[in-house]
């Protein structure tokens, strides 16, 4: 076996350093090594959206980046991102509209709307599905998740005045 | 809730039910903080990496294991033979489905595979990482053997049969003849026929299936964590199979990555982990990768179906006849079986109309391909693809519109209670409410004028419809009377706690659906509480009555019911002890917004949180005999009708590009009758759910196979799934028809969108085509199936 690399980031606002594979990617060692579960696997192939986490701000795959390749980087997950309240707003509007039913999408789909969303303006709902669409969900049917980012953008463009 | 005057059911405190609440589960999993299988590890966990065979059938003359065994991390590598001492075989059979014939199953192959994908050998290893090196060690000598692949060429007389000792390759075959079929179309004025052909898809849970054994020696019990739908039928199998008493295992179900019917099954290399874990004596976890996912998880539907229809010119159907063939891999699925499927499929054809004239075969066949088994909508989708294709033929054969003949031969809304030709019993549908709902939801008229103006201008659009009936809320008729010890009743454990606070136990499962929120809802109406106040626990087979779980859609009508009367119950206990307290009426007492009130009056008297205190803590101070009761357990299963039937009509508008053959879904309108509704947005996006996983294998979902018995496309890349940019909005509707069996008249909805989308995505595509007087009966509808229709490639 390959030697294990050391490696220092910030995961979530902590410093973490460890020793990894260089083999091993971003999505297991968050959920290996710091039990940060909420960052799920669906295809470790960089389709399903599933272990979507942001990397230096970034939306990225965590099943296509090697935790080496985050050595000195700033990674933040939904867990991260629930803590700082960034993501209250919106995620208020996926438990009224059930745009979650088994839930195993949502932190990808979370991360990816919010990235939209940051942008500013209210996208039509074209726009928004094609910004999903990067992101499997099987059980909704996408149309709340839709609603739920629409009424967000909608909200925050009413906030801002 | 929107002032109305007068005031209605839904204005009285704690009335829930026909309320959209939000599901009481959701922040956990909103902030990442679910637990699913896969996220769980427990200490001395070993992870199993299974070899699986490349062929499609070969005989496995050796395995190597030397290589594997010294690699680093690795626990133990474990072969089928060795394996099969500690888990028995089973043969996936049901004693009602008569002739229905299979061969012995392992764990894990023991001398020949039988599918690309089968088992082989385990890997296990302190990570899977180091399983998955090692099981790249593992030599297997094999001799392949010829694959049967095709379903057709199976049945012939010179096929390869895969299990010598069943004789062939036909594991089942059902035959039906009712009313006069063959003079129905003698005296046809018009016979439409076609052949339907459906292409084998898959669920594509997002979490791939998952379970952890916890076999620990100084108890000797096995502990079993899985992403299930059934947890007491698991821990029956399970310690059936590993030569334990049941009260040696127990299943428990957390959150669940998306089941949709998947999840539901016996599937040897899950029960390959538990074996492992009673052999190892440690905890083993498997967690299925996406290549495992296609060639291991259930497929579904891979039928073709020839279809007939007789009709009169004045548009009366008069006859349907089928001969539906499906192929279902080399072993029938265990314990629920591989031929459900086919049967439902003779059930159901022709359910919506009054003809009574009905011919149906359906054969089941043994090939070389992944298994196949029950996924949601379980023959739905190809009867109702089936049904509603003949009736859109047999209109265009005498002229009339869609439309039109539905409302001419839709079984009449005051003809019930009543029965179809295949004998179905049916409580209360709604079909002609529907039709007019639908059609006026959609503006139909309107729609057809655009469709022949744009037609003009070259563009094609079109406009499919589909009725259907669905199977929900299944009492013992579905598998307990073919000698399965699966539950079709549930039951619900409600009990207050001492600070006033509400705990409710169910058998029914939660897969996201909705499951504990309703039982919350429902057990919150019945007691006159707050709903934060109660708390659901579900998916654990120590800690929950015994019961069915989630499937067929009959959570909500079953378990929902168990819910309502043993909140009911719960509240006639407390009244009881409060009129003690107060020395009162028990019947002069109610409880509101979880205190007790005088009825009349609405003078509050005293909080749960008191009976509570009292009962607990000072039942010195209740009346002599007198023994508070705040726990209630309630069950219940339907008793006078196998099934509830429900009913709907979907309807599709779209675009087809006759240059690219590509398909543009506009808008899906789905109009649905699940009797009374708990929860108005839960029972809508199971709609909506449902609706995209039925234009899936419509358009896109296919598990293509090469004559090798090769699947070529088990990746997420290969295989395509509805995403957010094709999917239209999908409007819903109802019909509100409550079955009878129950107080609450709840029938199963989890079910009714995934049931008719294909037909009438199917039917609006040859809609849009009817210019260039082409059918195609054959789905998924991709642009190269289009083209070729069209000649053009």
């Amino acid at each position: 076996m390959t030697a294990t690399v050391s490696i220092t980031l910030t995961v979530n606002g902590e410093t973490v350093r460890a020793e990894v594979p260089p083999r091993m990617h971003l999505a297991d060692f968050l959920r290996e090594r710091l039990a940060l579960t909420g960052t799920h696997i669906g295809c470790e192939h960089g389709v399903c959206g599933a272990c979507t986490v942001r990397l230096d701000g970034e939306i990225v795959r965590g099943c296509l980046v090697l935790a080496v390749q985050a050595n000195g980087m700033s990674v933040e997950t939904v867990e991260g991102a629930s803590d700082s309240g960034e993501l209250q707003d919106l995620q208020d509007a996926f438990r009224e509209r059930n745009a979650l039913q088994c839930g195993y999408c949502t932190p990808g789909m979370l991360l990816t709307a919010q990235e939209l969303l940051a942008k500013g303006g209210v996208p039509d709902r074209e726009t928004i599905r094609e910004h999903m669409s990067g992101n499997y969900c099987r059980c909704t049917g996408y149309q709340a998740i839709v609603d739920a980012v629409e009424t967000t953008a909608r909200n925050r463009a009413a906030a801002r005045g | 809730m929107t002032a109305r005057n007068p005031l209605t059911e839904l204005d009285r405190p704690n009335s829930y039910i026909g309320r959209a609440v939000p599901r009481p589960n959701l922040t956990r999993l909103l902030r990442g903080r679910g637990q699913y299988v896969s996220d769980m590890t427990l200490p001395r966990m070993g992870h199993v990496v299974f070899v699986r065979s490349p062929y499609a059938h070969a005989r496995i003359l050796g395995i190597d294991t030397a290589e594997a065994e010294a690699m680093p991390g690795v626990i133990a590598v474990v072969t089928g033979k060795r394996l099969a001492e500690v888990c028995t075989p089973w043969v996936g059979v049901l004693s009602h489905l008569k002739g229905l014939k299979s061969a012995p199953q392992h764990a894990i192959a023991v001398d020949r595979a039988c599918w690309q994908g089968e088992a082989v050998c385990a890997v296990v290893a302190e990570t899977r990482a180091l399983a998955e090196d090692a099981a790249e060690r593992v030599f297997v000598n094999y001799e392949e053997l010829e694959p049967v692949t095709d379903m057709v060429a199976a049945l012939q007389p010179d096929a390869t049969v895969i299990h010598p000792e069943l004789g062939d390759n036909l594991a089942f075959e059902r035959n039906l003849d009712a009313g006069e079929v063959d003079k129905a179309f003698a005296e046809a004025d018009a016979v439409a026929e076609a052949e339907f052909v459906f292409g084998r898809h898959t669920g594509v849970t997002l979490e791939p299936r998952s379970i952890i054994g916890d076999w620990n020696p100084g108890e000797e019990r096995l502990t079993v964590h899985q992403g299930t739908q059934a947890p007491h039928m698991m821990q029956n199998i399970i310690a059936k199979h590993l030569d334990l008493e049941e009260a040696q295992v127990r299943v428990i179900c957390h959150d669940v990555g998306g089941s949709f019917g998947i999840k539901v099954h016996v599937y040897a290399d899950e029960m390959a982990t538990v074996a492992l874990s009673k052999l190892l004596r440690r905890p083993v976890k498997f967690v299925a990768d996406r290549i495992e996912s296609f060639t291991t998880d259930i497929h579904a539907r891979d039928h073709r179906c020839k279809g007939r229809i007789a009709v009169k010119a004045d548009g009366t159907i008069t006859a349907f006849a089928i001969d539906d063939m499906t192929a279902i891999g080399p072993y029938s699925m265990y314990p629920r079986t591989s031929a459900i499927e086919a049967n439902q499929v003779v059930n159901l054809v022709g359910g919506p109309y009054t003809n009574m004239n009905y011919r149906a075969r359906a054969r089941v066949v043994f090939q070389n391909k992944n298994v196949t088994c029950q996924y949601r909508a379980v023959g739905h989708p190809i009867a109702c693809s089936v049904t509603e294709g003949l009736v859109d033929l047999a209109a265009r054969a005498i002229g009339m519109d869609p439309a039109e003949i539905r409302r001419k031969n839709l079984i009449p809304d005051d003809a019930y209670p009543t029965a179809s030709a295949s004998g179905l019993k049916f409580e209360a549908l709604s079909h002609h409410a529907s039709l007019d709902k639908l059609l006026k939801m959609m503006n139909y008229d309107a729609l057809r004028a655009e469709q022949a103006e744009l037609r003009k201008k070259g563009i094609h659009r079109g406009i499919g419809i589909a009725s259907f009936i669905e199977v929900t809320n299944p009492s013992a008729a579905f598998y307990g009377v073919g000698g399965a010890r699966i539950s079709s009743q549930d039951g619900v454990a409600v009990r207050l706690d001492a600070t006033g606070r509400i705990i409710v136990q169910t058998s029914i499962t939660e897969q996201g659906q909705g499951s504990e929120a309703i039982t919350a809802q429902v057990t919150a109406h019945a007691l006159g509480v707050p709903m934060e106040r109660v708390r659901v626990i579900l998916g654990d087979t120590d800690n929950t009555p015994y019961g069915g779980g989630t499937w067929a859609s009959r959570a909500a009508g079953i378990g929902g019911e168990a819910a309502w009367q043993a909140g009911k119950a719960l509240k006639a206990n407390i009244l009881a002890v409060a009129a003690s307290i107060l020395q009162a009426d028990a019947a002069t007492l109610d409880v509101v917004n979880a205190i007790v009130v005088d009825k009349a009056t609405g003078t509050e008297r005293m909080p749960l949180e008191e009976v509570g205190r009292i009962a607990y803590f000072r039942p010195d101070t209740l009346p002599p005999g007198f023994q508070a009761e705040l726990m209630t357990v309630r069950h219940f299963v339907p008793r006078e009708y196998p099934f509830a039937f429900t009913n709907g009509i979907q309807a599709s508008w779209l675009e087809v590009d006759t240059d690219t053959g590509f398909v543009t879904l506009l808008k899906h309108w789905c109009l649905e009758d699940c009797g009374t509704i708990i929860n108005p947005q839960l029972v809508d996006e199971q709609i909506r759910g449902g609706v995209v996983q039925g234009i899936g294998p419509a358009l896109y979902e296919h598990c293509r196979y090469d004559e090798r018995g090769q699947l070529t496309n088990a990746s997420m890349a290969d295989y395509l799934v509805p995403m957010a940019a094709e999917m239209p909005d999908i409007e819903i509707g109802h019909v509100v028809s409550p079955t009878k069996e129950s107080e609450l008249g709840a029938k199963g909805a989890g079910e009714a969108g995934t049931a008719g989308a294909a037909a009438a995505v199917a039917n609006a595509v040859n809609d849009a085509l009817s210019p260039f007087d082409v059918t195609i009966t054959e789905i998924p509808l991709t642009p190269e199936v289009i083209l070729k229709a069209l000649g053009k490639v």
